[in-house]
């Protein structure tokens, strides 16, 4: 095995470029427990600790660019307000010490379906800048990325350099369903974020399908029914029936199996319960931001 | 390969590393300090607690060669690295020193050195905190941590804080009652 240790993205890129078979390692929460365990001998591992640029990110107009290796520790701390959703999904996944390594980056890498943040970017709305030595630098949507059971659309020769989440206009939420709070793969979760700019919803769901994906159907019914409610202007509570409508066509979404972690069944059901769930609150944020307006006017 | 590295304060030479080997077995194998434990080897456990760069992490899965050049706090260091923080002036803790790490040598006339302990090792084994002992290496280095950052912490954020460290043997009670007591020690000025 060969470690290499580019100082610079450049670098990384010109490794990656003349050893395509290299592994990255960033945090080195998924790659070392496959070396521990044997899983893996890469020929060459690409260490990425020392490529500063990868542990920044900018506040744009729109979005956060957010460096692939940020730990989850500094999206909870210092980016709750612009990615709500990330943040919440951040402080689920595993310890406080994988936080500090884990990011972002390497959990597009894994692509896994369980990883916290697909559900999130999915529902913020993301793209993912990635860049190869020869071909130089390329957008792709948080949607195209996932192409099955930990795959991604990444190319042999590309690193990923950033993730391009959308700041939130309105209120986000996470919900992840497991065996305790601290230390847990997920069984299935659920993204859910508000979009009062576009008047739309979009979703997330994580563990219940090949790939993390959008419940794209129950969205289009619940932004059908917010438009012809008016209730994006009027704020209204939603109807029972269309919560449970938008839960259901969540549920329907899923494409789970059975695993040591849950039944496809149970994941279902859960998915519908998390979905029902994280919109009530989040509207209600929604509602509760207009009375907090009109209260100090 | 070679690793060089700051450890507990002073300057390491790790020789013939594999590529693929982790921190943890460096530090364990190569450098001679066994405080840090290997349980589970998948970042389950938090046994194998260190600082990196002065932040937590589970040192089985950092790469070796991930630390070149960078700073590392390993339990045996703890207590030397609790002085350097009160008073801002400490040597390190030399290799030998940390390998015959003894909990009885708070008076050691070599002061400053890596011997005896900082008040969150004193509070665990006034506490009761210490059962087997397996897990309490990473349960320092991750309650010490906590105590730096954050003095006063409340039972919400000591169980947050210490959430990636298992223990099998004390039902956590004695352990959130050690943090509770190295904090309000702190605070009277103990
Ligand atoms: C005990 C434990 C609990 C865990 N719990 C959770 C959990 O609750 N939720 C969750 O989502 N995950 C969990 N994980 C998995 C892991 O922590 C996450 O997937 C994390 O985001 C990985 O990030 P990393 O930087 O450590 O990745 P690494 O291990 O360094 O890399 C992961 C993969 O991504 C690739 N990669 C990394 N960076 C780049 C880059 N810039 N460009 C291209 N490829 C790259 C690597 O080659 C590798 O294939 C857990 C892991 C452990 C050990
Ligand atoms: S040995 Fe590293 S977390 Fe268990
Ligand atoms: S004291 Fe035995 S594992 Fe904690």
């Amino acid at each position: 095995m060969d470690f290499l240790r580019p100082a610079s993205w450049e670098e990384a890129l010109a490794a990656k470029a003349e050893h395509p078979t290299a592994v990255p390692i960033a945090g080195g929460t998924d790659v070392m427990v496959e070396i521990n365990f044997d899983h893996r001998r890469p020929e060459y591992l690409l260490d990425l600790n020392r490529v500063g640029d990868l542990y920044e990110w900018e506040r744009g107009e729109d979005s956060v660019r957010l460096g692939a290796s940020v730990p989850y520790t500094h999206i909870m701390e210092q980016l709750r307000a612009e990615l709500p959703g990330l943040a919440l999904a951040s402080h689920t996944v595993a310890s406080p010490q994988i936080r500090n390594r884990g990011g972002v980056g390497g959990n597009l890498g894994t692509a896994s379906p369980a990883g916290d943040a697909h559900p999130a970017l999915l529902a913020a709305g993301a793209e993912v800048e990635v860049a190869s030595a020869a071909r130089g630098t390329r957008m792709i949507p948080v949607d195209d990325f996932y192409t099955g059971v930990k795959r991604n659309a990444l190319r042999p020769d590309e690193l990923i350099r950033a993730v391009h989440v959308k700041k939130a206009d309105g209120p986000q939420q996470y919900s992840k369903v497991g065996t305790r709070n601290a230390m847990v793969i997920a069984v299935c979760a659920f993204g859910l974020a508000l979009h009062p700019g576009t008047r739309t919803v979009r979703t997330g769901i994580g563990s219940a399908a090949p790939t993390p994906v959008r419940a794209k159907a129950a969205e289009e019914f619940l932004n059908a029914a917010l438009e012809e409610g008016g209730s994006w202007d009027n704020r209204k509570t939603i109807a029972p029936s269309v919560a449970q409508r938008f839960a259901d066509l969540c549920s329907a979404a899923c494409n789970p199996i059975d695993d040591v972690r849950g039944t496809a069944s149970y994941r279902r059901h859960a998915v519908g319960v998390m979905a029902r769930r994280t919109l009530t609150w989040a509207w209600e944020s929604y509602r509760g931001a207009r009375r907090a307006t009109e209260g100090a006017a | 390969m070679r690793v060089t590295f700051t450890v507990n304060g002073r300057p390491q030479e790790a020789d013939d590393v594999w590529e693929g080997e982790s921190l943890l077995y460096v530090l364990r194998e190569r450098l001679g300090l066994p405080g840090s434990k290997n349980a589970c080897e998948q970042g389950e456990c938090g046994s194998c607690t260190v600082r990196l760069d002065g932040v937590p992490v589970c040192s089985c899965l950092v790469a070796a060669g991930q630390a070149e050049g960078r700073d590392v706090v390993t339990v045996e260091g703890l207590a030397d690295h609790a002085r350097r923080r009160s008073r801002g002036d400490s040597a390190g803790t030399p290799l030998d020193e940390a390998k015959g790490w003894r909990a009885e040598g708070g008076t050691d006339s070599r002061a400053g050195a890596g011997t005896g302990l900082a008040p969150v090792q004193q509070a665990f084994i006034d506490a009761g905190a210490v059962q087997c002992g397996f897990c309490t290496p990473g349960l320092l280095v991750a309650s010490d941590d906590l105590l730096e950052r954050n003095p006063n912490p409340s039972d919400a954020d000591i169980r947050e804080a210490l959430s990636g460290n298992l223990c099998r043997c004390t039902g956590y009670e004695k352990i959130m009652d050690a943090v509770r007591l190295a904090a309000a020690r702190r605070s009277e000025g103990v």
